[in-house]
Parts: C-alpha cells; sequence; structure tokens
C-alpha cells in the first residue's frame, strides 16, 4: 500500500492573508512540499496538468524530474497526465526520459481535462474528449512496448517507421493509472490492459466511485490479468488535521468557504459527512481513512489533497507532519493486518521489472549508427533480432 | 385478452409526487398542488387503486438546490427527493410566478435533476400568481422546461390567481387534470415506454438518480477502449 499526496498546481490567495503567492513562489512551495512528503514518510507525490491560470503545472515532466533529483525513495506521479490535448508521442518520450532520470521512481495516471478552452488551444475538440482519450492511449501503450511501430489512426498524423527515445527503462513501459469518475470506458480501458484504475473520490460520495471501481475489478479479471482482488486500485480523499477536531474545523473552514471548486456552496459540515473529505484529529482522519478500506476492499495507493485553496506552505508542511508521524503509520499497520494475500502488491518499477525477467537481467536497447530512418533494414536496436518491420506500401 | 380502456387495474397501488415551490407557509402553491393531489388519490380510490402521496416542498431544499446546482453534490434532502421522483407512477409540481416566469427555486430544482430521471412519467403542470396577468406562464414556459425532461404533461394546465380560489371553475380544471393524470397513471406508460424503450433515450453512467447503471459493451467506444484507432468520422455538412 502507498500513501502520497496529490496537488491540483492551483495559485490560491490565501483568504485568511489575503495573500496570493506568486508562481514563483507557489512552484517552490511545491516542491518543497514534495520534499517534505518524503522526509515523513510518504511513498507518493503526484501533480495535476493545467494550461491556463491560475494554475502552473503546464510541464509535469519537469518539476517531477527536479523533485526525483532531490528525492530518494519518492515516487513521482500525476494526476493526472492530459492523454487529450497531449500528443501520445510527447508523453511516451517525456515520461520515459523522467524514468530513466528517476531511476524508475515514477508512474503516470492519465485523465481527459474537463477545461473546454484547453481543448482548441491544442488543437482538439472536447465533444471528441472520450474517443480521443481512448485512441491516444492506444497509440501510447505500443509506443512503450513496440521499438518500431506504424500506426494510424483518426485524430493524429499517422505514423510510419517511428521509434519513442529513449526506450523506457530496463524496457519496462512505465506503470500507468487511468483516472475516471464515472466514464465505464476508460475503466474498460484500463482493465483491458492491466492498468491501475484511479478514482478522484473528492467530490461525490463513496458509492458512486464503487460501482466503477467494481466493474473494473470484474473486468480486469475478464480479460485474464488476474483476479478481481488483483486488480490495482488507487483512490484520492483530503483531509485537514489538527490535535483537536475543533481546531481543525476552525483553521480549515475559511479556505473551505472560499475553496475554487466547492467554496459558496456546502457546508464544510456536510461536504465532510457527504464525501471522503475528513476535517478532525489524527485518530478521525485514520478512522476515516479505514472506512475507504470497508468499502473497496485491498487497494493499492490512497492520496490526499492537502495544499489547495491558499492554504499557506507553513500550514501544509505542519500538516504532512501530522499526516506522516500520527496518520499513516497507524493506517500501514492497520491495512496490512488486513490485507488479503491474494491482493496485488501497489506497482513498481522494481516489481515491474522482476515480474518481467525474474532473475533475468533486464533488456538494455542500444541503438546502431544512425541511418535516417527506422523504415528500411531491420530494428534500429543492436540487441533486438525478431522484430518484425512492416514496410510501407505504395499504392 | 382484455381491453385495457373497458377493464382498467385495480388494487393497485401507485406512488404520486408533488413538488412545491411556495415558499410562504400557508402557500397557495402548495395548497393548488394538495387540493390536486387529494383529488388525484380520491379518483383513483374510485377506481379501486391506492395513491401513496409524497411531498416535496422546495423551500426546506433551498440550500441542498443551491449547491447541486453549484457543485453537483446531492445533499441528504435531495437525495431522497431524486429518490421519490424515480419511485414516482405520476407528479403534480407547481409552482408560484415571480417577474412572468416560474420561480427560480423550482426551476433550478428540475435543473439539477438528471435529464433522464422522469422520462414518459405523467404531470400535471400547475402554477399560481397574484393576477390573472400571468396565466400563460404554465404552458408557454414550464410545459416546454417538462418536454426537455421528456415527461407526459397531461393536457389540462392548472393556473391559479388570486380570484380563482372563490371559483368553482378552478374546482373543476383540478378535477379534469386530476382525471386525466389518473388515467395516464392507470395505462403506466411510463413503464412500458421505459420497457421498450429506455436504450433508445440519452443516458450516462449513474444517471437517472443513480439507476442507470448498466454498462453496454458492444459499442464503437467499447472496442476503442479495447485497442486500436477510432472509427471514421460521419462526413459533414
Amino acid at each position: 500500500m502507498q500513501f502520497g499526496i496529490f496537488s491540483v498546481s492551483d495559485i490560491t490567495r490565501d483568504p485568511v492573508s489575503g495573500v496570493t503567492p506568486s508562481e514563483a513562489e507557489r512552484i517552490d512551495a511545491v516542491i518543497r512540499i514534495a520534499q517534505k512528503a518524503e522526509e515523513v514518510g510518504l511513498d507518493v507525490f503526484a501533480i495535476g496538468e493545467h494550461h491556463n491560470p491560475p494554475f502552473f503545472s503546464s510541464s509535469p515532466t519537469t518539476l517531477l524530474a527536479a523533485i526525483a533529483a532531490t528525492t530518494k525513495r519518492l515516487i513521482v506521479t500525476t494526476a493526472t497526465t492530459l492523454i487529450t490535448t497531449n500528443d501520445p508521442v510527447r508523453i511516451a518520450e517525456e515520461y520515459a526520459m523522467l524514468q530513466h532520470v528517476s531511476d524508475g521512481r515514477m508512474d503516470l495516471m492519465i485523465g481527459r481535462g474537463n477545461t473546454a478552452p484547453v481543448y482548441p488551444w491544442f488543437g482538439a475538440d472536447i465533444r471528441q474528449g472520450l474517443p480521443l482519450a481512448l485512441e491516444n492511449y492506444n497509440l501510447l501503450h505500443r509506443l512503450w512496448r513496440e521499438d518500431v511501430v506504424d500506426w494510424e489512426g483518426q485524430y493524429r498524423t499517422a505514423l510510419q517507421g517511428f521509434t519513442s527515445t529513449p526506450r523506457p527503462l530496463d524496457d519496462v513501459p512505465p506503470f500507468v493509472w487511468h483516472g475516471s469518475i464515472r466514464t465505464p470506458e476508460i475503466a474498460e480501458q484500463a482493465a483491458f490492459y492491466g492498468n491501475g484504475f484511479f478514482a478522484n473520490h473528492i467530490f461525490w460520495p463513496t458509492s458512486h466511485s464503487l460501482r466503477l471501481i467494481n466493474f473494473y475489478r470484474q473486468r480486469f479479471e475478464h480479460y485474464g490479468h488476474g483476479t478481481k482482488k488483483q486488480a490495482i486500485v488507487g483512490l484520492g480523499g483530503q483531509a485537514y488535521i489538527a490535535r483537536k477536531s475543533q481546531d481543525a474545523y476552525a483553521e480549515f473552514r475559511p479556505y473551505f468557504d472560499e475553496a475554487p471548486v466547492y467554496g459558496h456552496g456546502p457546508s464544510l459540515e456536510d461536504f465532510s459527512q457527504m464525501t471522503p473529505l475528513t476535517v478532525g484529529s489524527p485518530q478521525e482522519v485514520i478512522e476515516k481513512t479505514l472506512t475507504f478500506h470497508d468499502t473497496f476492499g485491498d487497494y493499492q495507493r490512497q492520496l490526499f489533497l492537502m495544499d489547495h485553496a491558499g492554504l499557506p506552505l507553513k500550514t501544509v508542511l505542519n500538516q504532512l507532519d501530522l499526516l506522516g508521524e500520527e496518520v499513516i503509520p497507524v493506517l500501514r499497520k492497520e491495512l496490512e493486518s488486513r490485507k488479503d494475500p491474494e491482493s496485488a502488491d501497489a506497482p513498481t518499477h522494481e516489481g515491474l521489472v522482476k515480474a518481467k525477467y525474474g532473475d533475468q537481467p533486464a533488456r538494455q536497447p542500444r541503438p546502431n549508427a544512425n541511418r535516417g530512418d527506422n523504415v528500411t533494414g531491420a530494428s534500429p536496436y543492436q540487441d533486438s533480432d525478431d522484430v518484425q518491420v512492416t514496410y510501407p506500401s505504395i499504392v | 385478452m382484455t381491453n385495457a380502456s373497458d377493464q382498467p387495474p385495480a388494487g393497485r397501488t401507485y406512488h404520486l409526487a408533488v413538488v412545491s415551490g411556495g415558499t410562504s407557509d400557508p402557500s397557495s402553491t402548495r395548497l393548488l398542488a394538495d387540493r390536486t393531489a387529494d383529488r388525484v388519490a380520491a379518483l383513483a380510490r374510485e377506481r379501486g387503486n391506492t395513491v401513496l402521496i409524497t411531498t416535496i416542498s422546495l423551500r426546506e431544499l433551498a440550500p441542498e438546490i443551491g449547491t447541486a446546482i453549484t457543485s453537483q453534490l446531492l445533499g441528504p434532502k435531495m437525495t431522497d427527493a431524486v429518490e421519490a421522483l424515480g419511485r414516482a407512477d405520476g407528479l403534480i409540481v407547481s409552482t408560484p410566478v415571480y417577474k412572468a416566469g416560474p420561480s427560480g427555486l423550482f426551476t433550478s430544482f428540475f435543473q439539477s435533476l438528471d435529464n433522464d430521471l422522469l422520462i414518459a412519467k405523467p404531470v400535471i403542470l400547475a402554477a399560481t400568481a397574484g393576477t390573472a396577468r400571468h396565466a400563460l406562464v404554465v404552458d408557454d414556459q414550464l410545459r416546454s422546461q417538462f418536454a426537455y425532461l421528456r415527461t407526459l404533461s397531461v393536457p389540462t394546465s392548472l393556473f391559479a390567481a388570486s380570484e380563482d380560489w372563490s371559483s368553482d371553475e378552478l374546482t373543476k380544471r383540478i378535477d379534469r387534470a386530476a382525471t386525466e393524470l389518473v388515467l395516464l397513471i392507470e395505462a403506466e406508460l411510463a413503464t412500458k415506454i421505459k420497457e421498450a424503450s429506455w436504450h433508445r433515450y440519452q443516458h450516462s453512467y449513474g444517471s437517472a438518480g443513480g439507476a442507470e447503471t448498466e454498462i453496454d459493451l458492444d459499442t464503437d467506444l467499447m472496442r476503442l477502449a479495447t485497442g486500436g484507432s477510432a472509427p471514421p468520422k460521419p462526413p459533414t455538412g
């Protein structure tokens, strides 16, 4: 079981001090928050992707590479990488590069993105968002698994003899989570490929997430990747922790009331009652998080949203101290004792390498000398003898 | 096989949901809804059937309606209301007229529901106002809103201005609308239409108040989810 935090990358006015951080301040703060996550014993840091103010995270791999370079154990990932408006070829290249420089301490979560104006900025159409996401992932999946790809689809220029470089670290593709709230096709795609499925689990009651997760588990088994219990599930959540419950409410309320997403809407009490948000003492956060396990069974990754809505850096760092020192150790122990031996371990690069190679050495692709294309001749790599190269036909 | 119109179903229990947008207490909007509901129940009883009435007073839901519209989060009272509407065999909806239109609270309530929650359910549309000048609000505005929701709105609309409360004409119109509703409920068209063509209406996963959980695996999108590339776009123009 992996525990971590995910950040939206919002730059929001602190409603208590009235100050809006600069982009520079907030980017620096997020790097420090990620480093702190490792320091307090968390396993994962995830960043969102946005292409409009007041968010800064347009280029997640650059940020995550900087974080990976200054940490030792932390897995860096996304929540989410936009599979619609990014070219899947660029995703394949950038995240493989991140995989190399982080020495495998990364994965990614792909999602569609729901900000309508972003689509046309990148030449896409939100009305085609779902088929675009599905097709783009199908291509991404191949780019990381085949040295040379010929491909033709509806939404992107066709590829002939294309090699995405660098090849994934140890020739093991980065682990992919598919994030969705209510789209069965996304759950189906995650299940088809044996990838992970992540439910954001922030805005809606737990029962909403359960329906789709159960569908994903069934389909994971249907496609022969393992049993339902071996499917790989991640959940979001959010918490505000203080030693005393009433302090947690008092401190968090001004931020909640003006939060960009749910501010000026439901009351903090109602929202805590109706959704996975926990505001309270470490013990209360532990108890509520354990109810997720009651509902969903064993799952592999729990991410908390801790740094949004203008919460100042100092507060976030204090929150992480409480989370790392008082909440996570208890949750680890409790969930470990509940874990069914059949259920899957959380995905790591080491685990995937072992699954692919056992005790054998991993493939380390070495390119042949430059010959200008991948279309003529054999494989562009020295060690792949039996690669079937398809030549383009001249009609 | 008997002719359904000769032999109305008897011994049945039907659920009637009454939605009132009235905000004062007592409220003439609520009064109109209640009088109509009583008439529906009485007519059904004369025909050997039982009507169970659930009344949804939007005034009590006002904060949750605001939340539902701004954050799509359904509070406990909204959840109960959606459940009652989903279960209902027929509806009576009643709104005050404000500034020449149905009240914002009433409109917001129905705008926050899933598009497919009320498909083919018979509905009596009703409104109240201070003067008869607003009489067409029901037919001009409510009827089109409920057409979007794919309800079967009964032929007779109800409208009561101040002077109507002392008129037996209003009572006659209530009686007429109630008769229409009872006959439509007994025809069980909503159930039959659902059985015959539910999948031909637009749904999304978890819509119809959470009832729509069927997943069709035999679609182009589902095939695309399992590899390959999207089918060619249909020609435009």
